[in-house]
């Protein structure tokens, strides 16, 4: 029993060096700080014990201490929530160019879709010494997609799409969790993270027999109509697509919008609600008639249509890669191991 | 103001609140605070052995990694109700509900709270909102966690969340009126003297507490009436396939839900500061800023509410704010520690079980006050988030914390609540047991969260090497309750067989303990005019020469 | 202090309904309107819950609130806001009454403040029954198709974020109406105790604190009015 008992998760991500430094660096804060509140009760409590005819001595307190005791620890908290506001950042914010992976979660089990049309459920596979990005969404409850050898986490939500992404730095098969309480199979909701080595994870991404997502979500775009609308070669009823994916757009309302994941997704569901500027309210819902998956599909489909570069963003869910799909696939066949920092 | 009639024959048969007047009606029809309180003592008893039952059964799913005990369900629901009983309708009420609504009026010398009528219907409020709860327990129960999060609450669930929210919101009306007579007590009521600077630090604490209750429980209560519209009539308010926004509702959560925490530690910081200086018999050392660091953690714990979504898709700016925010509330807990530590300093130290009881609070709160500190650092909190490391921590501020300051109160004042001594030997017993116990329980669910076992988890089938510290923490929970039977007792047996209580026994500052054991039903014979300042024990220690005149 | 602890015998024989466990009469008054003051301050949360959500979706739908807030009927919403102005007027007229000692005009006037409540009540029935016609009721007959958005030509709102709107307008004015029951509740007994000359120029604390939660509940109302019935009218 004591062979699989270890007291420190595994380390399999850039991510969880990091985590870890800051989590042994406070291990030793608190740790000092309990020290010298335990011992000082434990040797007032000993050296002050009631003896006969010893009467306490009256104190009524400190101004200098009860600032140096509130200044010193504040100080300390200080530090670490510097150090931890550091981390969190890296944490939120994908690299431009990482490996776009989507994630439908739904009770109780983990659906992922590859860029390169690979599907898997509860599994997960990701090459070593890569930056992959999840793309995550939810069809019922909130969910979290945790990878504790990781150290990450991020609550799936219904309705969006919220964003985390990691880099594995070492082959093996990882515990994959949900941890939001999600109803009876909640416990039953978890699977693996597989890290293959780069020349593995070639011949298992191009073993499948789907064609890429995007293509996928290109004949979904025909199946569904939106071709006659948006319209890239002659100017249609609805904006054109190409290339719009990363960059700002100017609203009926006058509001300016980064096309993002997010964007894209609402558009599709929610035409109203944020419509390009100079275009008639003629798009129809597809909330209902399109499934997340085909949503997916279709956000896949309309970021490899775009030509643009690189897309500066505000929001941290909007920092997604631009390069085309087209791109990502060249780039599989190279080998991208120093793209990282 | 009437006087007692009787001749007072022998010193315990005088007239109390307890001997005036007998029969069930003169319990549930009282107004006298010191009933109420011990109504609320019963009551919340019940329960708390109800969600400690339930804690037993989820420690024994847990102690092998197949779900072989119970059904993923019957789970579901225990954790489920585990923590609504143990945080509605035992934590919150605990302290405030007892040792305040019996205190809160003594110590500040007045006949009784403000409003003794609003203080039965509390309870009455408290009852009917348990007893819905029961009834939803007995039904069929809920599986939603305490959190209730939507929409798996509003939209997915099949169990009865409605019913289960009705009982909530009645049991948060008792809430906010119980903390209503605090504040109008501690206004309005004071005896002549009994000045703000005055006050025993009880009293802080929890006009403190109250400023919670008042200004948080209505936040929750709407919420739940919102999830119930949501989940009667489909309004969309928090449904996002209707356009709603599932994160607006953990934002009106965690805004009770959060400072609901701080509900539940300050009074049992005030019952502390109540005892370590007696038994330290010193003056508490820095007054005011133990005073002013209760007020200042009710206001900072209004501000911090959202360190609990860190990872729930909000914007990483606002969890820059909520990060630092809850640093900042960290400054006053650490404040409190450090003075209760000085006060011990040049002491006359005496180890009775109140006093072992503070000192386990000390021990677990500063623990769990610490991992707080890795709770709300970023980088880690996305990783402990929704593990066991934050249960461990959560249970060693709302058990560790909050129970050991509401044994060790409910042992300090028991010779005035009953008239009547526990056996001491038991009670230092006990509380040994009961801290030993707590820690074996929790800490390995530190190095569990850290490895990344996720918490409400049934089975952990696919994860074996979690069993080994899981089977600490079940062998801990056994000695808990024993911990936490024995206590009930030998307190019940001393309250037939125990040894007739002195007014003060422990020769305490206080009001409370210038009165009789047990008090008369209007507190005191006369009323009291304060001139003293408060934890006085240079006074009362005083060689007797200097307290009394010699007769000639 | 010192004094009244002395003369309480005396207080107590001049001031009937002293409650045992208060020194004075008017540490009693002072508890008694402390503890609505607090009250009201529970209520406000109570209320500030509801108003978060509104902002937030508001501001998410900013149109789709527009176009819903216009087919409520703004004139009915203005004539309860000159109806509950009123009863505060009254209201004010009830307590001075109380303190003069004028027991006729107290009970007119208590009276008049309950006709008002019932006169608002009444008109916002009459909205419900016509929101209930138009189906703008949210369930499962909730219809809000082709409505335009005001000021934005040829733009329908989305009848799901209507209905959160309508949500909010049930749950705010209804939550609202329930208050006014309960202030009605609180008015008759009042009237009772007024009729039985229960209140002196000494003592009339519960019609002041009746009054303070009578007011607290028009306050209420006055910042639902424009939210809810003002937010895109436009000349």
């Amino acid at each position: 029993m004591l062979n699989n008992f270890p007291l420190w998760p595994e380390q399999a991500s850039t991510m969880a060096h990091r985590v870890d430094a800051l989590y042994i660096f406070l291990l030793i804060v608190a740790g000092l700080m309990a020290l010298l509140v335990c011992t000082l009760i434990i040797y007032f409590a000993a050296r002050y014990r009631r003896r006969p005819g010893i009467r306490a001595e009256q104190i009524e307190g400190s101004n200098a201490l009860e600032i140096t005791w509130s200044v010193i620890p504040f100080l300390v908290f200080m530090v670490i929530f510097a150090w931890g506001a550091v981390v969190y950042f890296k944490e939120r914010t994908p690299p431009a160019d990482a490996t776009e992976v989507y994630v439908v979660a739904k009770q109780w089990m983990w659906k992922v879709e590859h860029a390169e049309g690979q599907r898997e459920i509860n599994e997960l596979h990701v090459p070593v010494g890569r930056d992959v990005k999840l793309i995550m969404t939810s069809q019922d409850v909130i969910h979290s997609f945790f990878i504790p050898a990781f150290r990450i986490k991020q609550d799936v939500l219904p309705g969006r799409y919220t964003v985390e992404w990691f880099h594995a730095t070492k082959p093996g098969t990882y515990h994959l969790f949900c941890a939001e309480y999600c109803g009876t199979q909640h416990s039953g909701m978890v699977g693996s993270i597989v890290v293959l080595e780069p020349a593995q994870y070639e011949a298992w991404i191009n073993g499948g027999p789907n064609g890429p997502l995007s293509a996928t979500g290109e004949k979904i775009f025909a199946e569904l109509g939106c071709s006659t609308c948006h319209r890239s070669d002659v100017q249609g009823r609805g904006p054109n697509l190409e290339g719009v994916f990363g960059k700002p757009v100017q609203l009926e309302d006058g509001r300016t919008v980064t096309a993002d994941e997010n964007y894209l997704r609402e558009c599709i569901l929610d035409p109203g609600s944020k419509r390009v500027k100079g275009f008639q309210p003629i798009m129809p819902t597809f909330q209902g008639l399109v499934n997340e998956e085909q949503v997916n599909a279709l956000v896949a489909y309309i970021k490899s249509i775009s030509t643009l570069k690189s897309a500066p963003s505000s929001r941290t869910t909007a920092r997604a890669a631009s390069a085309s799909d087209a791109n990502e696939q060249a780039a599989t066949h190279t080998n991208r191991s120093q793209v990282q920092q | 103001m009437s006087m007692p009639n009787v001749v007072p024959q022998q010193r315990f048969e005088r007239e109390n609140y307890l001997n005036q007047e007998y029969g069930i009606w003169s319990w549930l029809l009282t107004t006298d605070h010191k009933r109420i309180a011990l109504l609320y003592l019963v009551s919340i008893t019940f329960f708390f052995f109800i969600g400690g039952f339930f804690a037993l059964l989820i420690r024994l799913e847990l102690l092998t990694p197949a779900g072989d005990l119970v059904q993923a369900d019957t789970y579901n629901k225990l954790f489920t109700m585990h923590g609504m009983v143990m945080i509605f309708f035992f934590l919150i009420p605990s302290i405030p509900a007892v040792l305040g609504n019996f205190l809160v009026p003594m110590m500040i010398g007045a006949k009784d709270l403000a409003f003794p009528r609003i203080n039965l219907l509390s309870w009455y409020l408290y009852i009917i909102g348990g007893t819905i709860m029961l009834h939803c327990m007995m039904t069929g129960g809920v599986d939603t966690g305490w959190t209730f999060y939507v929409p798996f609450s509003s939209n997915y669930t099949n169990t009865k969340f409605v019913e289960a929210g009705i009982a909530i919101f009645i049991a948060g009306f008792s809430s906010i009126l119980t903390g209503l007579n605090f504040v109008v007590t501690i206004h309005r009521m004071r005896a002549p003297g009994m000045t703000w600077s005055r006050l025993p630090l009880f009293i802080w604490a929890h006009y403190a507490t109250s400023i919670i209750q008042l200004l948080g429980t209505p936040v929750i209560a709407i919420t739940i009436v919102l999830v119930a519209c949501e989940r009667a009539l489909h309004l969309g308010i928090f449904d996002p396939r209707l356009g709603g926004d599932p994160l607006l509702f953990q934002h009106l959560f965690w805004f009770y839900s959060h400072p609901a925490v701080y509900i539940m530690i300050l009074p049992s910081m005030g019952v502390v500061t109540e005892i370590i200086p007696c038994f330290s018999r010193k003056r508490i050392f820095g007054y005011s800023f133990v005073a002013l660091s209760s007020i200042a953690i009710a206001v900072f714990g209004f501000l911090v509410w959202a360190h609990h979504m860190f990872v729930a898709g909000m914007s990483v700016y606002a969890g820059l704010v909520f990060s630092f925010l809850s640093y900042a509330v960290a400054v006053p807990s650490a404040i409190k520690v450090f003075n209760w530590t000085a006060t011990l300093y040049k002491g006359s130290i005496r180890y009775d079980a109140p006093m072992l009881y503070a000192f386990g609070f000390l021990g677990l709160f500063t623990i769990g006050g610490l991992t707080g500190l890795f709770l709300a650092a970023l980088g880690i909190n996305v990783h402990v988030t929704d593990t066991y490391f934050v249960v461990a921590h959560f249970h060693y501020i709302m058990v560790g914390g909050a129970v050991m300051g509401y044994l060790g109160g409910i042992h300090f004042w028991w010779p005035k609540i009953s008239g009547k001594l526990y056996p001491e030997g038991w009670a230092r017993l006990a509380a040994l047991i009961v801290f030993l116990g707590f820690n074996l329980t929790f800490f390995p669910q530190f190095i569990l969260g850290y490895m990344g076992m996720p918490r409400r988890y049934w089975d952990y089938s696919h994860m074996p090497e979690f069993q080994v510290l899981n089977v600490l923490s079940t062998a801990g929970a056994t000695i808990l309750g024993v911990g936490y039977l024995l206590p009930m007792v030998y307190l019940l047996w001393s309250m037939r067989y125990g040894k007739p209580a002195s007014d003060n026994p422990w020769n305490a500052a206080g009001l409370e303990w210038k009165t009789a054991s047990p008090p008369p039903t209007l507190n005191f014979e006369e009323q009291p005019v304060v001139t003293w300042e408060a934890y006085n024990y240079a006074e009362l220690d005083a060689p007797p020469r200097m307290q009394e005149v010699p007769v000639g | 202090m010192a004094e009244t602890v002395m003369g309480l015998h005396q207080e107590e024989l001049q001031h009937p309904e002293l409650l045992h466990h208060f020194a004075e009469p008017e540490q009693q008054r002072n508890a008694a309107s402390l503890g609505m003051w607090v009250f009201l301050g529970t209520e406000i949360m109570f209320f500030g819950g509801m108003f978060c959500a509104y902002l937030l979706y508001r501001h998410w739908y900013f149109g789709d609130f527009g176009a819903a807030s216009n087919s409520i009927d703004a004139t009915l919403g203005a004539v309860n806001t000159a109806v509950l102005i009123c009863s505060s007027l009254t209201v004010v007229l009830a307590v001075w009454s109380a303190q003069t000692a004028r027991r006729a005009l107290l009970l007119a006037m208590l009276s008049a403040t309950m006709l008002f409540g019932l006169a608002f009540l009444g008109i916002k029935g009459y909205e419900y029954y016509q929101k209930f016609e138009e189906h703008h009721v949210p369930g499962p007959s909730f219809s809000f198709e082709n409505v335009r958005i005001p000021r934005h030509p040829g733009e329908y709102a989305n009848p799901r974020h209507a209905q959160i709107y309508f949500s909010l307008y049930f749950l705010m004015t209804g939550i609202h109406a329930l208050h006014m029951v309960v202030g009605l509740g609180i008015f008759s007994w009042l009237l009772l105790m007024a009729w039985k000359g229960r209140f002196t120029p000494t003592y009339h604390t519960p019609v002041e604190i009746g009054g303070l939660y009578w007011h607290f509940v028009d306050i209420i109302w006055i910042f639902l009015f424009p939210l809810l019935y003002l937010i895109d009218r436009h000349p």
